[in-house]
């Protein structure tokens, strides 16, 4: 009777969370990118995932938009881009 | 630190969160053999919006007063089925559930000297219900039930000493960390949890609702908190100060208010800037936050 209170761990991928981002998205030019992994670190979110600097990238199913990652970029190679502008589309 | 993902994408904290990130961190030095108790607060209503749960660890939620009460009755269950020294049990809340709500819990585990590592996500005030002012709240911020007025420029008490307060139960290890400084929170987390008895571990965490601040200047405020030595990194092992983060140059407080909301009514008022500046300098000579180099003057 208790079963569909207990809630498997590790579950949260109902929330689509991307959907909150209103105006910027961080995005990866991977021109400088020296793989030291700080976005990584940083990112509240953890849907920033790799292992070095050429498979890093971000989820953007549930990045919120935040900017952290494009903060503590030591090589200033993440950029906050308006949502539709065609930065991303190469 | 295992590939598994123990904090999983997808919970609902606000853009820019800095308790959502330090709970990653967390967890992340703490590894998968853990076992969490967490308070009602922020963390625990954003990480487990029903039916989903971020943690990729067993996870309790108690109530607002008893987290440490549950965890400490987690470890004695551990020890009974002889697997408490492969298990971490961690005890984790915000500042209103550690200062004010669950201090005599708190104080109970601390005595009792049970084998836990207790966290306190320190936001400087009740986010979750709405940036009501905490025990942790500090000197002269603008909060909903301290709000400004003509005769009080916000809350009028200063910030409850919590790692002291800790730390004269004779506890084997204190520590504060930051969310401005992400290495240093795993170093702690690590060294806490490789040593017996009750730890205790403030984390102050900026919070971009409360604090009205940018989402992405997240890191860059919970720094210079530490930089004007309004919010020292230190570490008590066996009540003796053993470590305090230090600067050559320490900054003015007045950086600081300036970043964010809950402070802009004081900047143009320098009386009570110089308060705040009186709390900084105390610290910085209480915890000899100066680096020695800069001596040579």
């Amino acid at each position: 009777m208790f079963g569909p209170l207990i809630v498997k761990p590790a579950k949260s991928k109902g929330s689509k969370t991307g959907s909150w981002r209103v105006k910027l998205r961080p995005e990866f030019l991977k021109k400088n990118c020296i793989g030291c992994k700080l976005c990584i670190s940083v990112c509240p979110e953890a849907c920033i995932q790799g292992k070095d600097k050429e498979t890093i990238k971000i989820n953007y199913e549930y990045c919120k938009g935040c900017g952290l990652c494009s903060v503590i970029c030591p090589k200033s190679d993440i950029l906050m881009l308006e949502e539709e502008s065609k930065g991303d589309k190469k | 630190m295992d590939n598994k993902i123990l904090f999983k994408p997808g919970h609902t904290a606000c853009a820019g969160c800095a308790q959502s990130l330090a709970a990653r961190l967390v967890i992340e030095a703490a590894g998968s053999n853990t076992i969490i108790a967490n308070n009602t607060g922020c963390l625990e209503v954003f990480s487990t919006k029903f039916p989903d749960s971020a943690w990729n660890v067993p996870w309790i939620h108690s109530l607002f007063e008893n987290c440490a009460a549950v965890a400490s009755g987690i470890e004695a269950a551990l020890i009974y089925l002889g697997k408490k020294d492969a298990t971490n049990v961690i005890a984790q809340a915000g500042d209103g559930g550690t200062a004010d709500i669950g201090l005599q819990a708190l104080s109970g585990m601390l005595e009792r000297g049970h084998d836990i590592l207790y966290i306190c996500y320190d936001n400087e005030a009740y986010m979750n219900t709405g940036v009501q002012r905490s025990g942790l709240t500090p000197f002269y911020t603008n909060t909903t039930t301290s709000p400004i007025s003509a005769r009080f420029p916000g809350n009028l008490r200063p910030k409850k000493p919590m790692p002291e307060i800790a730390n004269a139960h004779g506890i084997p290890y204190v520590a504060t960390a930051s969310a401005g400084f992400p290495q240093d929170i795993q170093r702690k987390v690590k060294k806490a949890l490789s040593i017996k008895g009750p730890k205790y571990m403030q984390i102050h965490v900026p919070c971009p609702l409360g604090w009205r601040h940018e989402s992405g200047q997240t890191l860059a405020v919970a720094k210079l908190a530490v930089e004007t030595g309004l919010y020292p990194l230190i570490e008590y092992e066996n009540g003796k100060l053993s470590g305090a983060r230090k600067f050559a140059q320490l900054k003015p407080v007045e950086e600081y208010l300036k970043a964010q909301g809950r402070f802009k009514h004081l900047l143009g008022d320098p009386e009570s800037i110089k308060q705040i500046q009186a709390i900084a300098d105390n610290n910085i000579l209480k915890y000899n936050l100066k680096a020695e180099a800069q001596k040579s003057d």
